[in-house]
């Protein structure tokens, strides 16, 4: 058993080599400042000039959309990065395992969200909400931007393309749709049962109820489902991540 | 000498195509093992499953005593790999290169400093350690690769290549290296296309076709198997007439070579003699007379044309 644990803590340490790797090199790539930062700022912008709402009402969608496009911004295209310039083969001739490198792809996606998707907290600090909450919602965003992260590392399984483009489309294929139907623009509690059938589906749905059960003191789910919903979709899109990833390795190499 | 690779029975499929077809073969610890193929033969595919880096379909591959598909990692750990095409990180450092490439191998922080250091003030690389390797010539990210390859100082060396592409002077100074750390004790496993470089570097050789070995022995063995293919070279002080020449030799195996003639044969002597009566009786002046043993090259081209 101890062998055991000394040998995922060895193989942690060599994803954070990979996370201060892509660090290094991926934050400042174009299309993660543009997906990551541009992107969601300008869409809060579309939805919220020339609108009456106030700031308590609009941090919900702000966090839960700026979490959600970060955290998702680094991961999808990294792959396809490291198979065009043939560096995914340098890693994985060292002693690692793939699931190793994906773990530092993940890490460093969640790092890049949690820096910029704390910035709208700092607005919650402007509204009287309880310390106690304050750290329930930091909690949840730090489990909401590991799934999100997850989740875009599973975006770049298939195809297994070497064009970072090819990637970061499928990626937001899934991700816009995505937003529209978690409860980020019409809350959860407003939409039809049809709506809200297939908002139950989304990481995301569950990030922003938790955010509005903690800052207006509304939800449609109890905050524990909504804890539990992202566990479990995290654990859901990392064991799949890790099965695609392995299966389309090869055609990646050859 | 023991052997540091066993391979057995070795087979891999690529959607149904046979790319490695059950070869066996040794590499005994502390030599230059070259292994040769034309593209396509199956030695990248070879070289990935005996890197762990593939798993093969049939058959087992010892490294370092660890099988590749049940201890892949161990097998990695004791190995260094330089790929045919540069993949170190370009918007890195080579510095950066290093550390990362330490920190894979889980090497603690002093070692791989000490390493680093050490490696690249051996490859003249130590001055540019905080430039990026995207700036690098080719020589010059080469060299980077050999030393991301040696920082954790491992056993098996693994070369794709390592001189393709690179001028004159990168080459001979690559081979040099590679002479180098094999007489440090290091076991280099070899993938070229340059003969020149086996007949300097390799203890022995494999030639791999289709997948299947095709031969595997010195290079001087397999040149003495192959007799067939060695040949004299003469050089006449006038033109001769080739026909001539062929009819008088009672041989059919004569080529011009520039203004030279190439005559292939198994019986040296007997050509030498008919080659000095066919300059007295025209007249001529022989002015170069060499008895060429078949090139490595010759070997190979007589191997992969060979059906198997």
């Amino acid at each position: 058993m101890k062998r055991k644990i000394d040998f995922i803590f060895i193989q942690l340490k060599r994803s954070l080599a990979i996370t201060k790797k892509n660090i290094k090199i991926y934050y400042l790539k174009g299309p993660v400042i543009i997906f990551g930062l541009i992107f969601p700022l300008f869409l809060f912008f579309a939805f919220t000039i020339g609108k009456s709402i106030p700031l308590k009402e609009l941090l919900p969608g702000l966090i839960g959309m700026t979490t959600f496009f970060t955290a998702t911004a680094v991961g999808p295209s990294i792959m396809s990065w490291e198979t065009r310039s043939k560096t995914l083969e340098r890693l994985v001739s060292c002693p690692v395992f793939l699931w190793t490198v994906l773990l530092g792809d993940i890490f460093s996606s969640f790092l890049f969200g949690i820096i910029i998707s704390v910035i709208p907290l700092f607005f919650v600090l402007l509204l009287k909400i309880s310390f106690l909450n304050f750290i329930i919602l930091f909690l949840g965003m730090i489990l909401a931007n590991f799934c999100f992260s997850i989740l875009s590392i599973l975006l770049s399984a298939y195809p297994p393309s070497d064009l970072p483009a090819t990637s970061l489309m499928i990626s937001s294929l899934v991700k816009f749709p995505l937003v529209f139907i978690s409860g980020v623009f019409v809350p959860v509690e407003k939409m039809s049962f049809f709506a809200r059938a297939i908002a139950s589906f989304s990481p995301l749905t569950y990030f922003t109820d938790l955010v509005r059960r903690l800052i207006l003191g509304v939800s449609y789910y109890p905050l524990p489902l909504d804890f539990a919903m992202m566990v479990i979709f995290a654990l859901i899109f990392l064991v799949l991540a890790i099965k695609l990833h392995e299966k389309t390795f090869p055609k990646r190499i050859s | 000498m023991s052997n540091i690779i066993e391979v057995k029975n070795l087979t891999k499929y690529y959607n149904g195509f046979l790319a490695v077809d059950h070869i066996k073969f040794e590499v005994k610890k502390g030599e230059i093992f070259g292994f040769l193929g034309p593209n396509g033969a199956g030695k990248t595919t070879t070289i990935r499953i005996l890197t762990a880096f593939l798993k093969p379909d049939e058959g087992t591959a010892l490294v370092s005593g660890y099988n590749v598909s049940k201890n892949p990692l161990e097998v990695k750990q004791y190995l260094g790999v330089v790929p045919e095409v540069p993949n170190a990180y370009v918007d890195l450092t080579a510095w950066e290169n290093l550390m990362l490439m330490g920190e894979l191998y889980g090497m603690p922080k002093k070692e791989r400093k000490e390493n680093a250091v050490k490696l690249l003030k051996d490859f003249g690389l130590y001055e540019v350690r905080e430039k990026l390797a995207k700036g690098f010539s080719k020589g010059m990210k080469q060299k980077l690769l050999l030393c991301m390859a040696l920082i954790n100082n491992p056993e098996i060396l693994f070369l794709d290549e390592p001189t393709s592409g690179l001028d004159i002077e990168s080459a001979r100074l690559m081979r040099e290296k590679v002479q180098q750390l094999n007489r440090d004790g290091k076991t280099i496993f070899l993938s070229t296309h340059n003969m020149e470089e086996v007949n300097q570097l390799c203890h022995r050789i494999a030639i791999i076709n289709h997948g299947k070995i095709a031969a595997i022995d010195t290079p001087e063995r397999l040149r003495a198997q192959s007799m067939e293919l060695q040949y004299i070279e003469v050089l006449f002080d006038k033109p001769v007439n080739l026909a001539k020449l062929t009819e008088r030799l009672k041989i059919a195996n004569v080529s011009p070579a520039g203004n030279k003639f190439r005559i292939y044969t198994t019986n040296p002597h007997i050509i030498i003699e008919n080659l000095v009566d066919f300059a007295r009786e025209n007249n001529l002046k022989i002015l170069d007379l060499n008895t060429m043993m078949p090139s490595l090259e010759d070997i190979f081209i007589k191997l992969i044309k060979q059906k198997i």
